[in-house]
């Protein structure tokens, strides 16, 4: 079984118009390898999912730099003028989503849940197109799962196995996004001998993840 | 004492100890400059951690500890990471002791407007509404107007944030109250009268027969 891939062909398998998940937290945590070589094939058509697009030049930025990104799902946008110029000139659909509602919908697509009812946003504007559900007389909204054809995303130390661990804040939205994609394809910024990261570090399991993009160089590429 | 170092330095006695604190990007920031001393808080960055600190020094930068705003900060002995899921956990869960946030308006109810201004500004909500809708205590840090016009008004008319109403409202002019019979005048800033306050406000005070002077952080 194995896991790696070259960055290249683990890139090859992401079609025109996949809908991807992405980890990272303003670029903190996102697999800044696999974003540069989705803009290096010209990827096309996407639609991504993440917390946020980061700003011009970095992190998910990249991707909307070259206008890869059909349709956006995130919490905010607001460090990123390019992207809401997208959204404002009508070139990029966006729909913006309550950072712990995106988070859930997210943990119950990978967690096989229907959804989850959450009080943010009840008797606002997202609660527009929502289903307001009643609980002991506590207002609810129906946040709906959120699944990808791809998750792509960060670990701080990979195993052999692909058994990943996170570092500070670069955790975020990855061990979600593992659950929830169709597909996951992993980068690590230190592969190491199984062992290494013993079993109650180990934050994503390596069953989770269909491949491990190979580092080559002690550079990191 | 410009009108954000008054904000701060009073927001900063609403700290006790033991309290789990998110601090907004902005001006909430400034609040961790001002906490008394003796008081031991743990401050949140809702991307994912439990204890943080300012950067050190300008060279001590980690790759991987960053605050909400993706600037990079500090971590204090006792600080814990997590996921998305568990931060926001801690925020609708009532595990947050209190949160301070900008505001752009709120309203005589103590309804707070503060992520978007339609056809300007779209940066999207971000941790606000949970924040809002979550946090045991929500602290507004906002100046009283902008650009001469009110910011306290009768009614919000820019997209609310939550229909859950501010515990407090602290600006560089007063101390204000939601309650349910409407906004309570607590205090004023140093040298600042009640009239001056009520002609800055639109929405309607409820002013009590004596309003002392809001006391400041050192």
């Amino acid at each position: 079984m194995q896991k790696s891939i070259g960055l290249a062909a683990a890139v090859e398998r992401i079609p025109d118009g996949a809908s991807v998940m992405i980890g990272g937290f303003m670029g903190i945590g996102s697999p800044h390898r696999l974003i540069g070589e989705l803009v290096r094939q010209g990827r096309k058509d996407l639609t991504v999912i993440a917390n946020d697009t980061a700003r011009p030049g970095f992190g998910i930025g990249r991707l909307i730099d070259v206008k890869a990104v059909k349709r956006l799902v995130a919490s905010h946008i607001g460090t990123n003028p390019e992207t809401q110029r997208q959204l404002i000139a009508g070139e990029m659909a966006v729909e913006l989503c309550p950072q712990g509602t995106l988070a859930e919908r997210i943990r119950a697509a990978g967690y096989g849940l229907g959804g989850v009812l959450t009080p943010t946003g009840v008797g606002t504007v997202v609660a527009e197109d929502e289903r307001e559900i009643e609980v002991d007389g506590k207002k609810f909204l129906l946040a709906l799962p959120l699944a990808a054809d791809f998750a792509l995303i960060a670990g701080h130390r990979a195993d052999y196995y692909g058994n990943l661990d996170y570092a500070l804040t670069a955790r975020n939205f990855n061990p979600l996004m593992a659950m929830a994609g169709a597909t996951v394809i992993a980068e690590a910024a230190e592969i190491v001998p199984v062992g290494v990261i013993p079993p109650d570090e180990v934050v994503t399991p390596a069953v989770l993840v269909d491949y491990l993009v190979a580092r080559e160089n002690s550079d990191g590429r | 004492m410009d009108a954000k170092e008054v904000i701060a330095r009073r927001i900063a006695l609403e700290l006790k100890s033991g309290n789990l604190v998110n601090l907004g990007i902005g001006m909430p920031t400034l609040v961790a400059n001002y906490l008394p001393a003796g008081i031991q808080v743990f401050f949140q960055a809702e991307n994912g951690l439990i204890g943080m600190q300012p950067l050190p020094e300008a060279g001590l930068v980690d790759d991987y500890l960053a605050d909400a705003g993706g600037s990079f900060i500090g971590a204090v002995p006792g600080a814990c990471s997590f996921d998305s899921c568990f931060s926001f956990g801690l925020i609708r869960g009532g595990h947050l002791d209190i949160t301070v946030l900008g505001c752009l308006q709120v309203d005589e109810q103590g309804l707070i407007a503060n992520w978007t201004i339609p056809g300007k500004m779209v940066p999207g909500m971000g941790g606000a509404m949970d924040l809002v809708t979550g946090t045991k205590r929500v602290i507004v840090a906002m100046t009283h107007t902008v650009k001469g016009q009110p910011k306290i008004l009768k009614k919000c008319n820019l997209p609310l944030t939550s229909v859950r109403p501010a515990s407090l409202i602290v600006t560089e002019l007063a101390v204000l109250k939601p309650t349910a019979e409407g906004l309570v005048l607590l205090e004023r800033a140093p040298g600042v009268t009640v009239e001056e306050i009520v002609a800055a406000t639109e929405a309607a005070l409820i002013v009590p027969p004596d309003v002392p002077e809001m006391q400041l952080a050192a």
